[in-house]
This record gives C-alpha cells, sequence and structure tokens, in this order.
C-alpha cells in the first residue's frame, strides 16, 4: 500500500515545491510515485492542495477521503478544510497525523465582512478530532530561520520527524540541495533541521 | 528506457517528441497549456513551436506543415476546439500526409472552463478517431500510437486527456534518446485533386471515410487500447480516462474483482471488445464523465447484436449527469451496483464555519485598477459592461462587481454592440485582455467601426497571457523560439481598423484614468481606452505601503472600494500584509484621509 500525503494551504505558500522535493526524494529510492494539484484559476488566492502517493499499488493520482497518512497543511483552516481526507478509526495515534502551521491567513473575503478570523477557533477543532496533531508556529520558525521562505521547509521537517513519510530527513536534504539554488542550501537546511 | 516523474501534460509532449514530432501549435487554455511548453522547453532546435494567435491559426498552420509530411500537434482546452472546428470538420474530409494529433484537454467540473463538453461526442460528430488516455504512462505511450494510427490512414486524430490526467504526476518509463522515432518531412507535393476542397471531393471522402471507421472499430477492440479485464460474476463496468484509476481504486477497497472494459477508444467505438464484454454479462455500469458516451456506446451494441445485457450509467440515473466524479463517488456507485457494503466514513463534529477563498484579483493586479476607474467615471449613468475570458473576469467579485456579462472568448465586443442596439441610452463597455484582444476580438472591432456601434472598448494590457501562466502573445515581441520581434500595436491596430479615438493610460495613475473614463465614453461612435500596466506577478514589487494609524479614521474606504488581498483587517483596523503588497499605490490614491503613505514608514 502506497503512504498518502495531503499537502494543503494556500496559494503561494510554497506547497508544490514541497510535494516536488518528496516526489524526487521518492525517485531517487526507486520508489513509485504519483501526485496530483490544483492548477489554473483556483490558484489565485484560493485554497491549494497537492495529493503524492509514495509506494506501489496506487491506481490513481489522488486517494480517497479517510485515506491519507499524514496530512502536511500550512494553514489552519485548510488543515479542518481537509480533514476529511485523513485515515480513520481503529489505527493507533503513531499510524497518521496532522502537521498545521498555527499562523492563519486571512482570505479577502473576511477583510470584506469584517469577520476576525483568527485561526484559533480551527486549531480547536484540530485539538478535539486529531489523536496526532503536530503543530507548528510558522512566523516564529521563520523569523528564527531568518526567511519567510522557509515555511516549506519548516514544514516538511517536521512532517519526517513524524516518521511516517518513507524516509529520513537525510534523503530530503540530499534532494533540497540538488534542486534549490546554491545560496539557499544554507537556509533551507537550517529550516529542515528546526525544531522549536 | 528510464524513469522520469512527468506530469500528464508533459508525458503527452514528451510522447509526441518520442513519435518523431516536427511542428506543434497551439492556443494556451487549462487544463492544456503544458504540453506545448513542455515541448518548447525539450526542443533541441529541431521542432517547430509556437503560441499561435488562436486555435483555428494553431490547426491550420499545422494541417499545412502536415500536408508536407511532418508530423505536428495542436494543442488547446475544450472550448479552443470550437474556435478551431471549421477548419477540423473539413481537415477530415481532405486529410494529412504527416500524422497529426489534435490535443484537446477537456475539463470535467467544469474546473476552469465555461462549458462540460466532451470531445469524445466531438469526435463522433466530426468522425474523427479518438483516444482517452487514464494515466500519465498511458497517455505517454498511446499519443505514439495515435500518430502511428494517423499517419498510416492519412486522417488527424483526436487525442482528448481530461484535468485529472493533464495535471497528474507519477514516475513513468520513458524512451532514452536513441529510442526515439525522428521524421524527416517530405515536404508539399503539389496535388489540386487531393488538397483542394470540392463538393466532389466531399462526397467521396465521406463515404471512403464511413468505410475507414468501420474498420477502425474492429481494428481498435483488438489493438490492447481496449481491454477487457476478466472478473468473477455476471456484473461489469465499463469505464474510460482517469474514471477507469477510481474504478481500480474502488474495487480494490470493496475487495471485488469484476469484469471491467476500459473504452481507450471511444470513437470508432470498439464493438467487437464491447460485444464481449457484454456477453459475458447480465448487467453492466458505465462510469463516466461529461456525456455517456460508452453507455449509448454499449447500448447500441445490444441493440445491434440482440444481446440482452442491461446498461446502467448516467441515462439511467446512476452516475451523476454533470461534474466530476471522484473516488468517494465512484466507490459509492460501485458498492451500490453490486450490492456490497461501501466503507463507513466516521462522522465527526461539524467542524466551523471555514474562510472561503474565492479567486481574487493578485494584491497590485492593474485590473483592479482598471476596473475602479471605470466604475468611477461612470457612477449614476446607465452603463453596461461586458466582460471577456482571463483573469479579469474575476472583476466581477464584490466589491468591484464591474462584469455584467462573460461568454466565450472575444465575445463582450459583440455583446456590448446588441445591447447597444436595444438600449441606445446605455454607456456599453467591453472589455478585453490583450491576448483575448489577438485573439479573437479584432473582428468584432471591425464589426462595431462598419456596423456604426456606440460602444467603448476598454483593452487591459498587460502585456501578457496571465490567466494561463504568462505564455507571450504578438503584442509582447516574444515568440515560443525564442526570437526577439517587432510587437503588434494594439492601439496601431485599433487605428488601422478605424477607430478614431484610441487613448493609452496608466490605470495605477487613478485620476488620469478616471478623466480619461469620462473624456472618451462621452464621444459618439467607437472608442477604445488602452489601460497598459504590466501583471503585478511578472514585475518587482515595490516596498509595500504603509497605514499610518494617527490618520486612518477606520473608515475601511480602501477595503470596502476595492477589495485587494494587499490589505486586512488587524486587530480591528486595516492593515496592510506585507507579504502581499506590492507597493501599487491604488489604496493610497482611495484614502480619503492620505492615511496611507509611502515605503518610508514601512514597518
Amino acid at each position: 500500500m502506497p503512504t498518502n500525503i495531503l499537502i494543503c494551504g494556500v496559494g503561494g505558500q510554497g506547497i508544490v515545491l514541497t510535494s516536488k522535493l518528496i516526489a524526487a526524494t521518492a525517485m531517487a529510492h526507486d520508489i513509485p510515485v504519483k501526485s496530483a494539484e490544483t492548477i489554473g484559476m483556483a490558484q489565485k488566492g484560493g485554497s491549494v492542495f497537492s495529493f503524492l502517493r509514495v509506494g506501489e499499488g496506487a491506481f490513481c493520482p489522488m486517494f480517497a477521503e479517510g485515506t491519507a497518512d499524514i496530512i502536511i497543511a500550512f494553514e489552519p483552516a485548510e488543515a479542518v478544510r481537509m480533514l476529511p481526507y485523513l485515515k480513520e478509526g481503529g489505527c493507533t495515534s503513531e499510524a497518521h497525523a496532522v502537521i498545521v502551521n498555527t499562523h492563519p491567513i486571512m482570505p479577502v473575503t473576511a477583510a470584506l465582512s469584517g469577520s476576525a478570523y483568527t485561526g484559533a477557533e480551527m486549531l480547536e477543532y484540530l485539538e478535539k478530532h486529531v489523536e496526532k496533531l503536530i503543530l507548528v508556529d510558522g512566523e516564529k520558525a521563520c523569523a528564527e530561520v531568518g526567511s519567510p521562505r522557509a515555511l516549506n521547509m519548516i514544514m516538511l521537517g517536521a512532517a519526517v520527524r513524524s516518521g511516517i513519510l518513507p524516509f529520513d530527513i537525510n534523503a530530503i536534504e540530499e534532494t533540497m540541495k540538488a534542486t534549490v539554488k546554491p545560496q539557499f542550501i544554507e537556509m533551507n537546511s537550517k529550516a529542515l533541521h528546526y525544531d522549536e | 528506457m528510464h524513469k522520469e516523474f512527468l506530469m500528464g501534460n508533459a508525458a503527452i509532449a514528451r510522447g509526441a517528441m518520442a513519435a518523431g514530432l516536427n511542428v506543434v501549435s497551439g492556443y494556451p487554455g487549462t487544463p492544456s497549456t503544458e504540453v506545448l511548453e513542455t515541448a518548447a522547453k525539450f526542443n533541441d532546435g529541431g521542432l517547430y513551436v509556437e503560441w499561435s494567435v488562436n486555435e483555428k491559426a494553431a490547426l491550420e498552420l499545422a494541417a499545412g506543415a502536415a500536408y508536407s509530411g511532418a508530423r505536428t500537434m495542436v494543442t488547446m482546452k475544450q472550448v479552443g476546439l470550437n474556435v478551431a472546428s471549421d477548419p477540423l470538420m473539413s481537415l477530415a474530409y481532405i486529410g494529412v500526409k504527416g500524422g497529426m494529433v489534435v490535443l484537446v484537454a477537456d475539463d470535467p467540473g467544469p474546473i476552469s472552463s465555461q462549458t462540460e463538453q466532451d470531445t469524445r461526442t466531438f469526435a463522433a460528430y466530426s468522425k474523427l478517431p479518438c483516444f482517452d488516455p487514464s494515466s500519465v504512462q498511458e497517455a505517454y505511450d498511446m499519443i505514439q500510437k495515435a500518430f502511428e494510427l494517423s499517419e498510416e490512414y492519412h486522417t488527424p486524430v483526436l487525442f482528448r486527456p481530461t484535468t485529472r490526467v493533464c495535471h497528474g504526476y507519477a514516475s513513468i518509463d520513458v524512451k532514452d534518446e536513441s529510442e526515439c522515432k525522428k521524421n524527416t518531412p517530405e515536404g508539399f507535393v503539389r496535388d489540386p485533386s487531393k488538397w483542394v476542397i470540392f463538393p466532389r471531393l466531399s462526397f467521396r471522402a465521406h463515404a471512403e471515410i464511413e468505410k475507414r471507421n468501420r474498420a477502425l472499430s474492429e481494428l481498435l477492440s483488438d489493438s490492447g487500447l481496449n481491454p477487457v479485464e476478466k472478473g468473477s460474476g455476471k456484473k461489469g463496468i465499463a469505464a474510460h480516462g482517469i474514471n477507469y484509476t477510481y474504478v481500480k481504486e474502488a474495487l480494490a477497497a470493496l475487495g471485488c474483482d469484476v469484469p471491467l472494459f476500459k473504452v481507450g477508444t471511444p470513437f470508432p467505438f470498439p464493438e467487437k471488445a464491447a460485444v464481449e464484454f457484454l456477453q459475458g454479462c447480465d448487467e453492466v455500469l458505465c462510469i463516466e464523465e461529461l456525456d455517456p458516451v460508452i453507455e449509448r456506446g454499449l447500448t447500441y451494441v445490444c441493440g445491434k447484436f440482440g444481446i440482452g445485457t442491461k446498461v446502467l450509467g448516467k441515462l439511467t440515473g446512476n452516475i451523476p449527469e454533470s461534474g466530476e466524479n471522484t473516488i468517494s463517488s465512484v466507490t459509492k456507485a460501485v458498492a451500490e451496483f453490486l450490492g456490497v457494503k461501501a466503507p463507513e466514513k466516521a462522522v465527526r463534529e461539524e467542524p466551523p464555519a471555514l474562510p472561503v477563498r474565492p479567486p481574487v484579483l493578485c494584491a497590485g493586479c492593474p485590473h483592479r485598477a482598471s476596473f475602479y476607474a471605470v466604475k468611477t467615471a461612470m457612477k449614476g449613468k446607465k452603463s453596461v459592461f461586458c466582460g471577456d475570458i482571463g483573469c479579469y473576469t474575476l472583476g466581477n467579485a464584490m466589491p468591484l462587481d464591474m462584469v455584467d456579462t462573460c461568454l466565450c472568448m472575444g465575445a463582450g465586443v459583440n455583446i456590448t454592440q446588441g445591447i447597444g442596439k436595444i438600449e441606445p441610452d446605455t454607456a456599453c463597455f467591453a472589455f478585453v485582455g490583450d491576448s483575448t484582444f489577438f485573439a479573437s476580438a479584432i473582428t468584432g472591432v471591425v464589426n462595431a467601426v462598419y456596423n456604426q456601434a456606440d460602444m467603448t472598448l476598454v483593452v487591459l494590457d498587460n502585456s501578457t497571457t496571465a490567466m494561463t501562466g504568462h505564455q507571450p502573445h504578438p503584442g509582447t515581441g516574444r515568440t515560443m523560439m525564442g526570437q526577439v520581434v517587432d510587437k503588434i500595436s494594439i492601439e496601431n491596430v485599433l487605428r488601422g481598423i478605424g477607430v478614431k479615438t484610441v487613448e493609452t493610460v496608466d490605470p495605477l495613475d487613478l485620476k488620469a484614468a478616471v478623466d480619461c473614463v469620462k473624456r472618451v465614453s462621452a464621444e459618439k461612435g467607437v472608442k477604445a481606452i488602452i489601460f497598459k500596466s504590466p501583471c503585478a506577478v511578472l514585475i518587482k514589487s515595490g516596498k509595500p505601503k504603509f497605514i499610518d494609524p494617527a490618520k486612518c479614521k477606520d473608515c475601511k474606504r480602501c477595503i470596502k472600494e476595492l477589495g485587494c488581498p494587499g490589505i486586512v483587517i488587524r486587530d480591528g483596523r486595516p492593515a496592510i500584509e506585507n507579504a502581499l503588497c506590492t507597493g501599487c499605490g491604488l489604496c493610497s490614491r482611495v484614502c480619503p484621509f492620505d492615511a496611507i503613505g509611502g515605503d518610508e514608514n514601512a514597518d
């Protein structure tokens, strides 16, 4: 059975690169991989997601609700939106997890309607419904790593440390080094290893 | 062979190149765009690649090259096929010498299109063979077969993946350079009896096409493209494209194993394979998106061959008639059909209200300024604003609310003329982007000038095709072969047509823009405004603006008037989202208290 990975967030947060790094790492280890992501009109300020299936036995690039081994959510409300995809029932908390960046992104509609979406109610809901919830303070982490662009590597590092992905941090780091420009390697390494 | 991780569209391009592709042309459109982009990226100089002005031009160019013995591909989304349908319907009768694949990406949902039309149905209408791949690997392999069949039968063929195949990725087997075919075109051989369409030729060709398609139905049944997978029981499933993978996932989840018919060539329908499948089943469920093509095909085959199998699908209410299928919806339908229990979903407490994130114009998008300028200038006057296809369709969203109609590429300029004929007291506007202007709005302007329309054309010129990912077009001065060429001037085109008043203005200079709209729209006849400002995504952002809390009176006018994602509410007050603000300064021109300032105060 493949490991089903769902990465979600808001357009512009670096979700596609995260997905590509996991796929490239699988390729480097001769593990079959399939993926699918949002492209087109939905990208403009909208919710974006990427499905990834690593390992033998996947027919389709997407997977069904209730079958994700891990959700890597770059935004609290997006984690809640995609939660129906998480595996459920009968599993121990070690089997599946949700990694979530606690920093909310206000949609333009929230500013217009004057609603004060803060993400807190989403985190509360996740705490209540997810056995293994890993919170990442993305804003603080980016500040400590020293770049607002480090979020994707910080999230990916946390996901790898959960032990659910079929490779370790060194494997991901090797792929990252082969993918990003030389001047960004140090920052991205720091981000991958960031652990508050 | 080696492994590569490829997007479906990239696999199509690479497969076509492995089949000896010489020419690829197209017009951008989601979900097809990356096919041509991939071909351009991997072009070693031996391939001719162009973004044509529209799909009709692209198809005609590819046809000419195929007449000359080249292997050609033309790429478009499903509505692009409507634009290209005039040459394609005739080309079906004339045929080709070199293999020619018409790549049309369909979009069930629809996710980013106007229609849920099905190119498989168009295949039957145009009588052209059609290929429907179900995976990235199959797309790579199948397009090579499509070229072979096209060349062998001297006919263009349709290749129609859907969004989930186009945009899916997989690690697949790709041919090494040494395994790829090379095609050297013979050149155009003059033969008017072959290349000039006349009624007598069409009459003869029609009969030949019907005969060929009967032969192809037989051939395709045995081609391996329409496999009947054995299974237990008397209930079978027929599926196509990505739906085939949904069925495989569903059967695995349900622990079932039933006869499965994958229709890879929906036209000509593989009747022999269908008979083999139907004879083993009492009842079959057709799982399709868009039109019930397989369901109708199987029902027809049952009647033709006197087979008593019951055929279920969209027409019998077992599968939704519109929209996309998913693994979950297919699993549910299959479980019901087989009379087995679907896996139960855990019921969680209803989540809190989720923030809605509809697509919006980007922070700093010059279209926002253009719409706002026209809205401000025309306040209180009876006006109609006809929109068109592109990022600027998003000008319909609140608070701008500046798109009254949108139909298809280039339609707005003609629709506004029609409204004007019925409502002469209405100020009629048509908004059109630069790429759409070249693609299909020029003839509309000719029509307006000739037929004495009273309208204002507003060209939103951001110097790119932004919606589909920034492709060059005739106004950009760049081609897909990497040449720098003369830019075609929209202003000169309009003047050449006979539009006497053409003003170009920067929409971010709000006062000048509003004055321009007031002045130009007051004139009689056809007049044009070109709002010229580059796409915000393509230029280096300026320093973010800053809202001075001492000057801000919390009127929130900046938010209510503009709806820019770069302004948010923080601690109950308007604040700039530094990560998004491009410093375009539109908000500082809208603020009545001069509270939004330059970068010197940026935090």
